[in-house]
């Protein structure tokens, strides 16, 4: 028989994260700190919107690129929150989570050869889509000293005359670092000077504590060059409902439509039909989650200050990424031996890109009885390995 | 600062103080001259237990009665209220709009000690009018509290 399988797909990793957690699900009163999706549940309002679609029978697939009445209230919203002005009718496609945005951006602005920059750490998908979407991955290791932000040096030397795509995964997964206006703007120059295009994944957006998100598409002239992903998973805790979508440029966006009709027809109608609650009424419920994750946030890094491990402070998402490295300990090792001796379980920074080495990340979408608990069994850890190694 | 303290406390007062100043992003001092300063000002009345008595074996009544008065002239209804809050068993007592005047809730062992309080001490009030009575039958939620057993995690294991 012949090989069933294309030599693309056989050459592609399966997730670091998922390995790992199959030992926790066997382990009991493990904790898992490795979540990285909220903990809390939907607003009711948005939920009740849902159950009311469903009664009133509105079960049949919606247009492909989205109702209408849901991408109206996408585009207000992004006005309101981030100064942004897109066009519901041609500049806009409501899509299966964020993730199916990346795919599909990727597979309609990519050519064999063309090279896509990828920040890392980072969000494991981006990789493996660009290798799926038949471009060229090309990492720019992202460094601590610089709390995880992409600086226009760093960019400018990994640029060559292929590359194509940069990506911007800011707020981010799995560092929590963000990129203030004046970061995006020393980007947004490398960018236009080397005529690239943007895929910035905002999934994070109303999440940062510092100050309000800027959106890079916002920048004067990258609007043009920009993708803009977003969604209501991490938002509206909306994760279970696969529901993002993607802005841009109306010929980018016609052409993603081709894929998206033809490989998903369109997004869940009844997640479309909650998200209009979600977005339209909801500003409060989302400020609510964003206050709660900055509590414990600070908790954590207190924490961590207390314990003397080194970490820089995030400004957004839900994770911190403390460094491990003076324990002389893979970051693989350490999240191994933490969930044999303390069963708590955390992901370790590698699963992001070889440049997490020395890392962990730490999701704190955990109620702060779970986050207290752990951080105990973490402080005794630690302190177990300082002991362990000054008698060697 | 005193919002962020009361909207947290409010669900939770024996959260650690040392905790509480971490996550506002402020000091313990702070945060406990906050809480003296705003129990002296009765802005905080007391720290009560949400307790689920029926778990607990132990059999409660509680009856929501809706009163009608006569407002007394001078005092409205205030003097008219403050004669029925004095009374201990009395719950709460609240001025309501619509086709009552007062909500007075009151817990008891049983269904008799709630008739005698009503039959006895507030229908025979000058003031009072006419009462209805209703008992609770079953509490779903409490301050915001829902009484069921609480969830657990279900979040499955997904690659991000």
């Amino acid at each position: 028989m012949r090989n069933p399988l294309s030599k693309t797909i056989v050459t592609i990793e399966p997730s670091g994260i998922r390995k790992f957690f199959d030992i926790v699900s066997e382990m009991k009163d493990a904790i898992s700190l490795g979540v990285g999706e909220p903990d809390f549940d939907t607003p009711w309002k948005v939920r009740d919107e849902a159950i009311y679609s469903l009664e009133r029978g509105r079960t049949f697939y919606t247009s492909n690129a989205g109702l209408k009445e849901l991408k109206v209230e996408i585009a207000n919203y992004l006005y309101r929150r981030f100064d942004l002005e897109y066009d519901y009718a041609k500049e806009m496609l409501v899509t299966v989570g964020g993730s199916e945005a990346i795919d599909i951006a990727l597979r309609t602005m990519l050519d064999p050869g063309d090279e896509v920059l990828i920040p890392q750490p980072s969000y494991v998908s981006y990789l493996p889509c660009t290798v799926l979407a038949g471009g060229t991955p090309v990492v720019i290791d992202l460094k601590e000293e610089n709390q995880f932000r992409l600086t226009a040096e760093e960019l400018e030397a990994a640029i060559t005359d292929k590359t194509k795509i940069l990506i911007l995964p800011f707020p981010n997964n799995p560092t929590g670092a963000v990129m203030e206006k004046a970061d995006l703007e020393a980007i947004a120059k490398v960018v236009e000077k080397h005529d690239l295009f943007v895929l910035s994944d905002e999934i994070y957006a109303e999440l940062t504590y510092l100050d309000n998100h800027v959106s890079f598409a916002s920048l004067p002239g990258m609007k043009e060059r920009t993708v803009l992903i977003n969604g209501f998973s991490k938002s509206h805790a909306m994760t279970g409902w696969r529901l993002g979508y993607a802005c841009a440029p109306a010929e980018i966006i016609e052409q993603m439509l081709k894929i998206h009709q033809y490989a998903i027809m369109c997004a869940p109608t009844t997640s479309q039909y909650a998200a209009v609650e979600a977005v339209k009424n909801c500003d409060e419920e989302v400020a609510q989650m964003r206050e709660e994750y900055n509590a414990r946030r600070r908790y954590l890094m207190h924490r961590f200050r207390e314990m003397g491990l080194q970490c820089f402070e995030p400004f957004g998402a839900f994770y911190v990424f403390p460094s491990i490295q003076e324990f002389g300990m893979t970051s693989e090792e350490f999240a191994t031996e933490f969930l044999n001796r303390k069963k708590v379980a955390v992901v370790p920074g590698t699963a992001f890109g070889d440049c997490g080495e020395g890392f962990l990340r730490i999701s704190y979408a955990y109620s702060l009885d779970n986050l207290k608990e752990a951080l105990d069994r973490m402080e005794e850890f630690v302190l177990e390995l300082r002991q362990e190694r000054s008698e060697k | 600062m005193r919002e962020k303290i009361l909207s947290y406390i409010e669900t939770n007062s024996r959260v650690d103080l040392h905790d509480l100043a971490v996550m506002l992003g402020t000091d313990e001092v702070t945060v406990m001259n906050e809480l003296e300063a705003m129990e002296q000002e009765h802005i905080i009345c007391g720290y009560h237990t949400l307790i689920n008595w029926e778990k607990a074996g132990i059999e409660k009544v509680t009856a929501l009665i809706e009163v009608r008065v006569t407002p007394q002239r001078g005092m409205g209804f205030d003097k008219v209220a403050e004669r029925i809050y004095n009374y201990p068993e009395v719950d709460s007592v609240y001025l309501i709009s619509g086709g009552f005047d007062f909500m007075v809730t009151l817990e008891g062992k049983t269904l008799r000690d709630i008739s005698e309080f009503v039959s006895d001490k507030l229908s025979p009030l000058d003031s009072v009018l006419s009462t209805k009575t209703n008992f609770i039958l079953k509490k779903y939620k409490d301050h915001g509290t829902v009484m069921a057993e609480q969830r657990k995690d279900e979040r499955e294991l997904v690659s991000l």
